[in-house]
């Protein structure tokens, strides 16, 4: 991915957060992204998000189950192996219910975290940067993305304005990479 | 900016003076520190219980089926009355996550990681019972629908012996996602704070690159509540599927329609009972008192007391409907659990699941903890009673007086279930030395709404009127 320039400001309470985020939506410099370490409700519209469909990927994927149950056992019961239970219908609907339900839920669940962590580009062995170690701890970073124009010491001082406990700039990967996360990276921008 | 506020008539969720950091620094230290001598007595004690029950297991394959004390008469005996026992408790777990969630139930928060962790090393146990009831272990794959070389022949799918293997399957799985996706954003945490190089490596590992920028969290909030959602109805219908392999047969005593919905409060009687036995024992053991309240504690006995009672209406109901259906064998079936030979199973369960929880009645009593502990083993005796009564009562004497008999466990059976134990409790050692035992994220989330030094600060919101209270909050 790309190495940027980053200005990073961070805060201790929700209540400096939010006209903080207000501020740097209005002023021109580019949101990279905020970081917190609990969900906090509100910033998404704050930052003027857009709702997530990770639900309707779990709609899907739960059909896909419901289809996949009843199409498997009515072709099994049906045509490549019926067996006479007691003379009852081969294609016994009612007690096919159970089993339609259990795959229902198991594809629904199974499919929507393996979108979540693709959505979120998160798994085993992959590795981001961190702009503040108490990020996941209780500071809320928020950081914003400098291009070669960007004077670093008016961002930094844009961001003093903010009510910001602590403000740096940092060169960092802004995507993400397969590390071991004991190890340290360190970046240099391309010319 | 929203408001925070709740009455301050609700107790808090977290006592103390809490910052975000305090939170975690007081749930992550006891990870970043060596345990203490109680922890490696206990761990070696399940590792010992463990290796005693994988001896016992080896035996019964070894030999076969026959060393156990079932026979023709009584072919289900201590293993299915263990495998629905670990069932049972598995199910506190996912009520608690999933059911108080949907109900915005906000001391879930305090107690729903340990409990979900609960749930699945009891899931994890009680699997391993019909798995080895099967006889011929090896074979135990003939139960999945794979395409195979004897036709392909496909399992019975209108089985409720196969629905049940589709459900524990399914609850193992979504429980295991469920816990695994609220424990990254924490695993995040240890290693951001980790001061060694192999914990920094191996949370980060575990923690998935987790970040928490905002838009992941926007997704972790809605994959949440959609498992919930999911969730809510699954843990219904796992206790009813178990239930319908006892109600779906023709066995005086099983085939009931009343099976269902009483299963299913006996298995959240007697999970929120184990949550109890092992919350209380975490929350001393590594100081947590401040996030697993005994408001907590109360909440919990309140359910247990509310369960407690459906399940004595059920037993009731059982009674009365053997009596009035004139159906002479359900009539001896209940007739013989009472006062045949053994009586002293029932009137254990009796006791233990109906008449005890009463005292939960007791404001004082539901507030006390060593009260509180002790009942939460006598709930856990009495419900494994109850599964005991339901399978070997209704078994021992069948239609044919020729074949009745009197079944009781051999070592190995015994030895098995011990050795559940041993899987239960190592697992449960492990999680709370390496895992944070309370969600911190979900903490942090209720602590300035629920949070005994943020609710001091209602008080004056209280005090408000509501016109003055509107006109304060409104003007966004």
């Amino acid at each position: 991915m790309a190495i940027k320039k980053f200005a990073v400001a961070c805060y201790d309470t929700e209540d400096t957060l939010f006209p903080a985020v207000d501020k740097v939506r209005h002023s021109g410099y580019k949101l990279h992204d905020v970081y917190t370490p609990f969900p906090v409700h509100g910033l998404d519209v704050a930052m003027g998000l857009k709702e997530t469909d990770l639900h309707v990927a779990g709609f899907i994927f739960g059909l896909t189950g419901t289809s996949t149950a009843v199409g498997f056992m009515s072709w099994i019961f049906t045509s490549d192996w019926p067996i006479n239970f007691g003379g009852k219908p081969n294609w016994s609907l009612p007690a096919f219910m159970p089993i339609v339900f259990e795959l229902t839920v198991l594809f629904a669940a199974v499919g929507m975290v393996l979108t979540y962590c693709y959505l979120n580009q998160i798994m085993p062995g992959v590795k981001k940067h961190i702009f503040h170690p108490r990020q996941t701890d209780d500071y809320f970073v928020v950081v914003l993305e400098l291009n070669e124009h960007s004077s670093e010491q008016e961002a930094l001082a844009f961001l003093g304005t903010t009510g910001a406990l602590e403000t740096n700039i940092q060169i960092a990967e802004e995507g993400w990479w397969y590390g071991r996360w004991d190890e340290e990276e360190t970046y240099e921008l391309a010319k | 900016m929203h408001l925070k506020y709740e009455s301050i008539v609700r107790e808090p969720l977290v006592d103390g003076n809490k910052t975000y950091r305090q939170v975690t620094e007081d749930i992550i230290s006891p990870i970043e520190k060596k345990p203490g001598k109680m922890w490696y007595i206990g761990f070696f004690i399940s590792l010992i219980l463990l290796g005693f029950g994988a001896f016992s297991v080896f035996w019964e394959v070894y030999f076969g089926i026959g060393v156990w004390g079932i026979n023709r008469t009584v072919g289900w005996g201590w293993d299915i009355t263990n495998f629905v026992w670990w069932v049972g408790i598995g199910h506190a777990g996912t009520l608690i996550s999933a059911i108080l969630l949907i109900f915005r139930q906000g001391w879930r928060t305090g107690v729903n990681r340990a409990a979900e962790a609960m749930t699945i090393f009891a899931v994890m146990c009680a699997g391993q019972f019909p798995i080895f009831h099967m006889g011929r272990v090896w074979d135990a794959m003939f139960v999945l629908p794979y395409p195979n070389t004897r036709g392909p022949l496909w399992p019975n799918f209108n089985s409720a012996l196969l629905w049940d293997v589709f459900a524990i399957s399914t609850y193992f799985t979504v429980s295991l996602l469920f816990w695994y996706s609220g424990l990254v954003p924490d695993f995040a945490t240890i290693r951001d704070r980790a001061k060694t190089k192999f914990r920094k490596r191996a949370y980060g590992l575990a923690s998935f690159g987790w970040t928490g920028t905002a838009k992941n969290w926007q997704r972790f909030e809605s994959l949440s509540l959609v498992l919930a959602g999911l969730s809510t109805p699954l843990v219904l219908s796992v206790h009813t599927i178990v239930s319908f392999d006892f109600a779906t047969s023709v066995i005086p005593g099983w085939h009931t329609t009343i099976f269902p919905p009483y299963f299913v409060a006996g298995a959240i009687f007697s999970g929120f009972a184990m949550v109890q036995t092992l919350l209380i024992l975490v929350r001393k053991i590594l100081s947590l008192e401040e996030y697993i309240t005994l408001g907590h504690i109360e909440a919990m006995n309140k359910v247990i007391v509310l369960t407690g009672s459906i399940v004595g209406v059920a037993y009731l109901t059982e009674l009365f409907m053997a009596w009035y259906s004139q159906v002479v064998y359900e009539q001896d079936a209940f007739n013989w659990r009472i006062i045949g030979p053994y009586w002293w199973s029932y009137w254990a369960m009796m006791t233990c699941n109906v008449v005890s929880p009463q005292l939960f009645w007791f404001k004082k009593l539901r507030r006390n903890i060593p009260f509180t502990f002790i009942m939460s083993i006598v709930v856990n005796i009495g419900m494994w009673f109850e599964r005991f009564v339901i399978i070997v009562t209704s078994l021992y004497r069948d239609y044919l007086p020729g074949s009745w008999t009197y079944y009781s466990p051999t070592w190995p059976e015994v030895g098995f279930y011990i050795g559940t134990f041993g899987l239960f409790f190592t697992c449960f050692f492990l999680f709370a030395k390496y895992f944070p035992v309370v969600a911190v994220a979900e903490i942090k989330f209720v602590l300035k709404t629920s949070g005994d030094n943020y609710k001091r600060d209602m008080a004056k919101e209280d005090e408000k009127s509501l016109e003055e209270f509107v006109h304060e909050n409104s003007h966004h």
